[in-house]
């Protein structure tokens, strides 16, 4: 059997992975898969194989200029050959690009886990804004137009703290 | 820095045994960089090194790390390098690093952290057993400690930034080994991993060279790493991870019923070949081990330990075989060697 990715050499390392659902089989020679990453110890995410071989969404739009991190200076083309990014900083650079990539791989926009020290999570705000609006609408059912005038209030404070963060992603 | 001569003993890992022999290992690791530097691929050599001796002199004096092993790659041979490899203290990728990259064991070998990676850190966990809750606590106190040391890269939306947006959110790869010889035998593995594909998790044989999925292990892991806290990762796993054993356990019961031959001659070839072949690949060895496991589970292999067996899973790698040997030996000369350690080892055992 030959790789899947160079077609020359035999194929000696053998994947199986569910992706969406559908199981894939991948067949690599020993370089190829040693290109991939492919690691021993990991579990191999097959959708980041695929990134490497550019199938992956928005991996195309050859035509879009390409843009530079300001931080570290990677370009997006930096990221689509090796599919790993170059610092901190690229997130923001590259975050309307990266935006498609991460609901397709992780079906999220937030973390929703352990909060990095000194950091308010905007899982956390997004949850509290959603809990405040549920009790505005009952506050309007109820015609208690006081409370919810303050709910409204408290509400607009907390998309404005969340536009905040997806501005400081930069898309 | 410890002196090092590694000792070739049990990892954790590899010391207590369910009765079953269908749960192997447990394992967690969480990907973790420093603020306002650039990942460990695109940061220049100087760079990198840099701040991989900055890390590097903090984490040595972090409980559990203190009083430890320190391993700085630059110091460690090709063949160490195999050994802590195959003994999963090691990723395939800090096998190929240099200066500023190193590994740091805790003295119990539980816990480690792997500096200059993929990611600047790789901090991990593994035992016995399937216990993952207990270790994503101990992965987490030492997290904890390292994050008041060294701030982390991290954003108010996507948590902890890392190299590769696979892993961006909790950084959390949490993973099960399981040894499915049942499933393999009837045929019925792809069809149990198929149903278990719209559940967010990779199912996959554990890598060889040249046959699919050698030994019938198969490691399970959670994909998604943003938007799930990680006791709910660590929690949906665990439930899936059991109704995979259910099928194993299933599988094994419908063989014994339908198809006892099958069964009995899966085991007791490997019996056969263990005890008297004289030239073994590590491919064969580690798939006639699982006969073995399964033999050992079902009370038809004797005289045989649990730890002793699992021993040898690790003990007929390439790198150790030449670790026991005490010389460098080239893939003929290790295939004889292997199979002498398996008659050997397998001498006493007994079979009904
Ligand atoms: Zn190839
Ligand atoms: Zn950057």
């Amino acid at each position: 059997m030959h790789c899947d990715y160079c077609g020359e050499q035999d194929a000696t390392v053998h994947l199986a992975q569910l992706l969406n659902g559908e199981m894939k089989n991948l067949h690599l020679c020993k370089d190829c898969a040693g290109k991939s990453g492919i690691n021993v110890d990991e579990p191999v995410s097959l959708s980041d194989l695929l990134l490497k071989a550019g199938q992956a969404p928005g991996a195309e739009e050859a035509g879009k200029k390409d843009i530079r991190c300001p931080q570290c200076h990677m370009r997006m083309s930096d990221f689509r050959k090796t599919s790993r990014l170059g610092c901190p900083a690229c997130y923001d650079a590259f975050a309307a690009e990266l935006a498609g990539l991460l609901l397709g791989l992780h079906k999220s926009h937030y973390h929703a886990g352990k909060a990095p020290s000194g950091t308010r999570l905007s899982h956390a705000i997004h949850e509290q804004a959603e809990a405040v609006s549920g009790r505005l609408k009952t506050a309007i059912a109820a015609e208690q137009f006081e409370e919810a005038a303050r709910l409204r209030d408290e509400l607009k404070q907390l998309q404005g703290e969340l536009r905040e963060d997806v501005c400081h992603e930069g898309s | 820095m410890k002196a090092r001569e590694r000792r070739l003993g049990l990892p954790p890992w590899l010391r207590e045994e369910d009765p079953e022999g269908i749960v192997m290992s447990a394992r967690i690791r969480l990907a973790r960089n420093a603020a306002e530097a650039a990942f460990p691929g695109w940061a220049g050599n100087e760079e990198g090194e840099r701040l991989g001796r900055r890390m590097l002199s903090v984490l040595e004096s972090l409980p559990p790390l203190a009083g430890g092993t320190v391993l700085r790659m630059e110091d460690v041979g090709p063949l160490e390098r195999q050994i802590l490899h195959e003994r999963h203290l090691i990723s395939h990728e800090l096998t190929g690093k240099g200066a500023g990259s190193a590994v740091l064991v805790a003295p119990d070998e539980t816990v480690s952290v792997m500096v200059n990676e993929e990611d600047h850190l790789r901090i991990q966990g593994l035992v016995s057993g399937k216990d993952l809750p207990a270790l994503w606590t101990a992965v987490d106190a030492l997290d904890t400690r390292i994050e008041e040391q060294i701030p982390y890269a991290a954003s108010p939306r996507l948590g902890y930034l890392t190299a590769c947006p696979s892993n961006v959110g909790t950084g959390l790869r949490a993973s099960l080994m399981l040894h499915l010889p049942g499933l393999r035998l009837a045929g019925d593995v792809e069809k149990v991993v198929k149903g278990l594909g719209k559940l967010g998790l990779a199912v996959r044989g554990l890598l060889g060279e040249g046959t699919e999925a050698f030994g019938s292990m198969y490691q399970v892991s959670n994909q998604r790493t943003l938007g799930e806290s990680e006791p709910v990762i660590i929690a949906h796993l665990l439930q899936i991870a059991d109704e995979v054993i259910g099928h194993e356990r299933r599988a094994r019961q419908r063989l014994a019923e339908t198809r006892p031959g099958l069964l009995k001659d899966r085991v007791m070839r490997a019996v056969a070949l263990l005890t008297h072949a004289r030239i073994m690949s590590a491919e064969e060895a580690l798939d006639l081990l699982s006969g073995i496991r399964l033999g050992l589970a079902l009370g038809w292999v004797k005289r045989l330990e649990w730890p002793e067996l699992d021993e040898l899973f690790l003990l007929v790698q390439p790198a150790h075989l030449q670790k026991q040997a005490g010389r460098s030996m080239g893939p003929e000369e290790r295939d004889e060697f292997r199979a002498d350690l398996l008659r050997t080892r397998m001498a006493g055992v007994e079979w009904v």
